[in-house]
């Protein structure tokens, strides 16, 4: 990304501009090197590594891919929302219903499922959009709860009991697996490309906007209800996404599952203790609740409690999150969407 | 014609539970603009303290839920004083994510302790005695008793909010926070005292829900959805306006069970999103925005 420079007079030509206007920094052309090096080790994985890697890197992805868009929505956006698991279960439902009903192939079906629950976005944010603050948040808890009894009802996909993903029987283990691997590792790093493009486009630019004033951004002639909307359907298409890809992971699927407030509980859970309102957040924050997750869980209530209790310590004590503390510290950015101003050397005095 | 008699009747009794839910809800909510995610939790919460000083103490059920109120103010007003004042301000989510924290301590924290089974409190037979109205219409004894509770309860909000101190104080601080202060009134106080009220309606609906039905620590989330339907659908700033939602609720509610007892709950989520769409500021409602 070239950056902006001042306009300079021909007599300056040969100095240094006055000014110029900066996103990249040198932590983030590093970050990317990294990043893109380690998404090639990822890729190649399915010739070397154990199933189980494969398995394990699928659900965790999916829960950032869940936690990125819930950060989207709520970090970004200002709409803290505790229904986004709606759009999980739709992920996942679609998915299924493709597979199982239309015949469609389910790795093709996920990103259609996605779309879907992007789509089904559209006229629920109108229901949605009704309620503000906290208010906002429950209704969207209702909603989902909407989605949860209405498919318990519907006796083609199982009920409340669930049913299995019947339309990948025909395919071998291991190609199941490493197709569901590498479509896992292709939905994080564009689920990173989606959020990260999309802060730096001029939308993104006029969410961030809104987030910091409703008021003046709108007088700026920023359209407020419509970037919302737009956030709201893309975080919307990002959790679908992400239900799809951990069912067809899964294989099997249920109402309680699928629409579980749990799954919104722990994206809150990552974003917050990676630190809300940053790319690098909801990342740091799923790997911590990973190896949380692999040493603590066994122990089942008590891990639950400690992940509530760490939630509510970090809120209160520490609110940018780990990351927005190295941040703000540190200056720290790998996926940096602010433009900084770094002025040049003095001009030389003219002749 | 007499069982849709029977399913209205039933249906008002159960929203008469909802109301004691939902006041404590609007009396936050009204007060300090703060959404309290873990209330359905704190209900269950009462109910299983209840629970544990009736069997614990081996006395009256309703001696000890009366013994929990004065306990429940307290633990209120702590927890207002101390955590929750300080995440308050113009952004939900530091409100938000603390009382969901706690939702989740709450839920593990007693499952942990009484295990998953749903239980009960013993109601000393309330529970199963009933007034013959006519040969086919009779209502429970205990259902009308929470039923009238709901109904002093939100007299005695509705009274202290127009004609007391308290209720001035807790007008002006919802108002204009800032010039409340000026005035003289210490709002972190104030706030204490309306988590504390609302706390002592939590414990009230907590042991009665216990009466009435069995619970069980996962219950929370269900209680709290009604609770906030009943609000929305009532509409702000007035206390009958939430006891007529929650009406409308348990009414909505148990016509759906009448038709199938898969649809109840969801017949219920669909007059509150019905109402959003029609009329998103409540059915009657006192305050504006």
């Amino acid at each position: 990304m070239s950056a902006v420079t001042s306009p300079l007079p021909a007599s300056q030509a040969q100095g240094l501009p006055l000014w110029q206007v900066e996103r990249q920094t040198r932590a983030s052309r590093l970050a990317g090197l990294i990043a893109i090096a380690l998404v090639v080790l990822a890729a190649s994985m399915p010739f070397w590594a154990d199933a189980a890697w494969m398995r394990e890197f699928v659900e965790i992805g999916c829960y950032f891919i869940f936690a990125a868009m819930w950060n989207l929505l709520a970090g970004y956006g200002g709409m803290v929302s505790i229904g986004q698991q709606a759009f999980f279960g739709v992920g996942g439902y679609v998915m299924l219903a493709l597979g199982n009903f239309v015949g469609v192939n389910p790795f093709v079906a996920v990103p259609l499922a996605a779309v879907a629950a992007g789509l089904l976005a559209w006229p629920l944010s109108r229901l949605a959009f009704r309620l503000q603050g906290g208010y906002f948040a429950i209704g969207t808890w209702v909603i989902a709860e909407v989605l949860r009894l209405t498919v318990a009802n519907i006796s083609a996909v199982g009920g409340g009991s669930g049913t299995s993903l019947t339309a990948l029987a025909g395919i071998a283990r291991s190609t199941r697996e490493a197709v569901t691997f590498w479509m896992a590792l292709a939905a994080v790093v564009a689920a990173i490309a989606l959020v990260y493009g999309f802060l730096r486009s001029r939308q993104g630019l006029a969410l961030m906007a809104i987030r910091d004033s409703e008021v003046a951004s709108e007088s700026q002639g920023i359209d407020v209800k419509r970037t919302k909307l737009w956030v709201y359907i893309v975080a919307a298409f990002g959790a679908g996404l992400a239900g799809a890809l951990y069912f067809v992971g899964n294989l099997r699927i249920s109402p309680d599952a699928a629409f579980s407030v749990n799954w919104t509980a722990f994206a809150i859970f990552m974003v917050v203790i990676g630190g809300i309102g940053t790319i690098e957040g909801p990342i740091l924050g799923a790997l911590i609740f990973w190896a949380l997750n692999r040493w603590f869980s066994d122990y089942g209530t008590w891990y639950l409690i400690g992940l509530g209790t760490l939630a509510i310590f970090v809120t209160v004590f520490f609110k940018q999150g780990l990351w927005g503390y190295a941040q703000q510290r540190w200056g720290w950015s790998l996926f940096p969407t602010r433009r900084r101003l770094v002025l040049g050397a003095p001009p030389a005095s003219p002749d | 014609m007499w069982s849709w008699i029977d399913t209205l009747v039933q249906g008002l009794l159960l929203g008469g539970l909802y109301g004691l839910f939902a006041l404590g809800q609007a009396l936050i909510f009204g007060v300090m603009r703060l959404t309290n995610t873990a209330h359905g939790d704190f209900i269950v919460l009462g109910a299983f303290m209840a629970f544990l000083v009736a069997t614990g103490l081996g006395i009256n059920p309703f001696v000890a839920g009366a013994l929990l109120l004065p306990l429940a103010f307290g633990f209120g007003y702590a927890l207002q004083r101390f955590p929750l004042n300080g995440t308050l301000g113009k952004d939900p989510l530091p409100s938000l994510v603390v009382t969901f924290g706690l939702a989740i301590v709450i839920q593990n924290a007693l499952q942990q302790g009484f295990t998953a089974d749903p239980r009960s409190i013993d109601s000393m037979g309330l529970n199963i005695q009933g007034v013959a109205l006519t040969e086919q219409l009779s209502i429970g004894v205990l259902p009308l008793l929470i039923f009238v509770l709901a109904l002093a309860c939100t007299a005695g909000l509705q009274w202290m909010s127009q004609r007391t101190a308290l209720g001035r104080a807790f007008r002006a601080v919802s108002d204009d926070r800032e010039v409340a202060q000026l005035m003289g009134l210490r709002a972190s106080h104030v706030y204490a005292m309306a988590t504390g009220m609302a706390f002592v309606l939590i414990a009230l609906a907590g042991t009665l829900q216990g009466m009435r039905t069995t619970v069980s620590p996962s219950d929370g989330p269900a209680l709290l959805l009604f609770a906030f339907e009943a609000v929305i659908i009532g509409g702000m700033g007035s206390f009958w306006g939430t006891f007529a939602g929650a009406l409308i609720l348990g009414v909505t509610q148990s016509i759906g069970f009448r038709f199938n007892p898969g649809w109840g709950i969801w017949f219920g989520h669909l007059v509150f999103l019905a109402v959003l769409v029609w009329r998103p500021q409540g059915l009657f409602p006192k305050t504006k925005g």
